[in-house]
């Protein structure tokens, strides 16, 4: 190591794993969220840095739509168990049982409602943080936000009302019933991740690489064909490579044309590409200028 | 020393800025030529951003949009504190904290400033060095920024003369030497066109310096982290308790300056009691040798108690243990200061009570005068003396950033309320 560069994930690694510390050391209870993506597979990564030889000193929890991937729900149980630490899972499904989600229709992307299982989640076990990995560069609503992002006893965000952020001195306290979220991956960019995970050889998801789908082409992207969603009159399908950027509901989740089908291809992608993640790949950010901000407003993540 | 000069310390991957200026001074058109001429700008922003120009009857591209905002912002005509932007260029990845605003200027710039390797003050050509320019000069110097770049925009607009840019040049300069401001480059641009930003541009060819984006590529940014004193806050204790790893105990945390090697003796403060480094950890294994700014876990010779809070150092370059000292302080909150009142105070990995007990001076930040006031509000600069309850392991900010800045947090909101650094050897900013 001595006689290697100090590069910029160096940094970008060690004041990710300084935050974790910082979450464990002055939280009482806390979770990290784990989706089975690739910037939560980055999180257990720098959770293991910060943490190792000991346990995590948290559970992970995934917020399951019940609208994702088979393959990536897969991935996390098996991911889960190789680290042999305690995962939670509570489904959307148990929300609309218990009549605390309303859905219009069975295919409806289920993103937005994440929210209200992630609060009632939150409130069963009284997490006071919650670790997440969400970045900065994704959306203009998240570059304005805190690496300790505190949230009242609704779950909300309040954009103007936000604690100043100094140095890399961290305010975690929080009254009983407040949460605070902590991303300790703001800093970081969809290259920085993927670079990330090539240098630490990390294990990901097979839709992340290029292989062949069925998809139907609507508005500016494309959707991939499942049982939540099916062509409409005068719409047809196609078998084309694909790969996914980001991970979320099947039904508003698009994949984009690839061919790079190893982590290095996807590098070589991601530095050439001209569309942003969100923008390319989610529907339900495109519905108006401030969809994220108003999710977020309501407790998602 | 010599330790260090052995292994390349390049620590020269990422760089973060901050912009100093208004609109007006053309600030988010040099960002967003930066980001623009660097081909960070994704299609789908620049969609988005045509259609809102578009929308308010402009035309063209406005990039200043590409800083702006959330829909609470637009509603309410309010600007959030600070957005956090990335670009990368082969040489270098680039944070900029952008400090939008006019209106609680101190408060922002102070925040933003806080983390940043270098400063862009941006001066319009045609308005020279103005009250705005010398409080932003004079903010980069309490918060120690250690690089600053002057940057004379809007050329074009006086017909790219070199004398109006070498007047405001010396004019800034006799101000930069009152405060003690060192490493200044200065750049003459036009954002609007180019020049001078990434592309040199045919209409500044009496200029021989570097571009803005070459020196921000090329800047040495490795000393401006305390390379001398080993300082080591512990954050977390690591102990497994397995069968395997029974009698483990290692001390978590971040090196924040100077560098460590398996076998030194190190003081744990604030008990003053020695032993050796036995390992340095990391996750990919043991380690001869660790610096800052890397997080690792040590272990050491013998049981000591050790736990959150303490600071291991080196015995010959040991850290102040300071129940009392002064400090500039920058008031954050709408709440203003209330001498009569404990406060609490995170400083490394400690949180103490504290009260704020006298309050020598405000400066005002547009003339550098010293005024006597008795509370402080929001965005004003004081010098103030602390007690605390248990004391700081610190040292002087200006020798060291990381252990001599603190927050100030109200216990009744859990609010931030200020911003602090300490003064150790007498002197004031």
């Amino acid at each position: 190591m001595s006689n290697q560069p100090f590069t910029h994930l160096d940094a970008l690694e060690s004041e990710a794993i300084h935050i974790m510390r910082e979450v464990a050391a002055e939280c009482a209870n806390p979770v990290l969220l784990f989706s089975g993506g690739k910037d939560s597979i980055v999180l257990l990564r720098l959770a293991e840095k910060a943490f190792r030889p000991g346990r995590f000193p948290f559970p992970l929890m995934h917020v399951d739509t019940e609208h994702n991937f088979p393959e990536v729900i897969a991935f996390r149980d098996h991911r889960a168990k190789e680290l042999g630490e305690r995962l939670i899972v509570r489904s959307m499904e148990d929300s609309i049982k218990k009549g605390r989600v309303v859905l219009r229709s069975e295919t409806q992307s289920r993103n937005a409602f994440q929210s209200v299982t992630l609060l009632d989640a939150i409130e069963e076990f009284k997490f006071d943080a919650c670790i997440g990995g969400a970045r900065r560069d994704e959306e203009k609503a998240r570059a304005k936000e805190r690496i300790f992002s505190f949230r009242d006893e609704f779950g909300q965000w309040d954009p103007k009302n936000q604690r100043p952020e100094l140095w890399d001195i961290y305010n975690t306290r929080t009254h009983p019933g407040e949460n605070i979220r902590v991303f300790p991956i703001s800093n970081w960019t969809e290259l920085d991740v993927w670079e990330y995970i090539a240098c630490e050889k990390l294990e990901v998801p097979e839709i992340y690489f290029a292989h062949q789908r069925e998809v139907i082409r609507r508005a500016a992207g494309l959707l991939p064909v499942s049982h939540l969603v099916q062509p409409q009159a005068e719409e047809k399908t196609e078998h084309i490579m694909v790969r996914f950027r980001t991970v979320g509901d099947m039904s508003c989740t698009c994949p984009v044309e690839s061919d790079a089908t190893t982590v290095e291809e996807i590098i070589a992608e991601t530095a050439m590409t001209r569309i942003t993640e969100r923008g390319a790949t989610r529907m339900d950010d495109q519905t108006s200028e401030a969809s994220m901000e108003l999710r977020k407003k309501e407790g998602y993540f | 020393m010599s330790a260090i000069e052995k292994i390349s310390l390049d620590q020269t991957g990422l760089l973060r800025f901050i912009t100093a200026g208004s609109v007006d001074d053309g600030k988010s058109t040099l960002i967003g030529r930066l980001l623009h001429d660097s081909k960070s700008i994704f299609e789908d922003q620049l969609t988005s951003i045509t259609n809102t120009t578009r929308k308010r009857g402009a035309e063209g591209v406005d990039l200043s949009l590409l800083t702006d905002g959330l829909q609470a912002e637009r509603e309410q005509g309010i600007t959030i504190d600070v957005a956090y932007r990335y670009f990368a260029t082969p040489k270098r990845k680039f944070i900029i904290a952008d400090t939008p605003g006019h209106e609680q200027y101190t408060r922002n710039m102070v925040t933003g400033a806080s983390t940043a390797n270098l400063a862009i003050i941006l001066i319009d050509a045609r308005k020279g060095v103005l009250t705005q320019s010398r409080r932003h000069a004079y903010l980069a110097s309490l918060v120690g920024i250690p690089h600053l770049v002057v940057a004379v925009n809007k050329m074009d607009l006086v017909d790219y003369s070199q004398a109006v840019f070498e007047k405001i040049c010396s004019d800034f300069s006799a101000f930069a030497e009152k405060l003690n401001l060192r490493n200044i480059a200065y750049i003459p641009m036009s954002a609007l066109n180019g020049d001078m930003v990434v592309e040199r541009g045919d209409n500044l060819n009496w200029y021989q310096g570097s571009t803005l984006m070459d020196l921000l590529e090329t800047v040495s940014i490795e000393d401006d982290i305390n390379r001398e004193d080993f300082r080591f806050p512990v954050q977390w204790v690591c102990r497994p308790q397995t069968k395997e790893l029974h009698d483990f105990r290692g001390y978590m945390g971040r090196i924040e300056s100077g560098s460590v090697r398996t076998g030194d003796t190190v003081t744990v403060l604030p008990s003053g009691l020695s032993s050796r480094i036995k390992e340095i950890l990391v996750y990919e294994g043991p380690v001869a040798e660790a610096f800052a700014p890397q997080s690792v876990t040590l272990t050491i010779e013998g049981h000591l108690d050790i736990s959150r809070g303490d600071m291991l150092v080196r015995p010959d370059e040991v850290s102040h243990v300071a129940k009392a000292f002064d400090a500039m302080l920058c008031w954050l909150s709408e709440q203003p200061l209330d001498l009569n009142r404990k406060y609490l105070i995170k400083q490394t990995t400690r949180v103490v009570k504290a009260v704020i007990g006298r309050i020598d001076y405000r400066i005002d930040v547009n003339t550098l005068a010293q005024e006597a006031v008795s509370t402080l509000k929001m965005n004003d600069i004081a010098r103030v003396g602390l007690k605390v309850q248990q004391p700081l392991i610190c040292d002087d900010y200006a020798r060291n950033r990381a252990t001599g800045c603190f927050i100030v947090i109200d216990e009744s909101s859990n609010n931030t309320v200020a911003a602090g650094m300490i003064l150790l050897a007498g002197g004031a900013a």
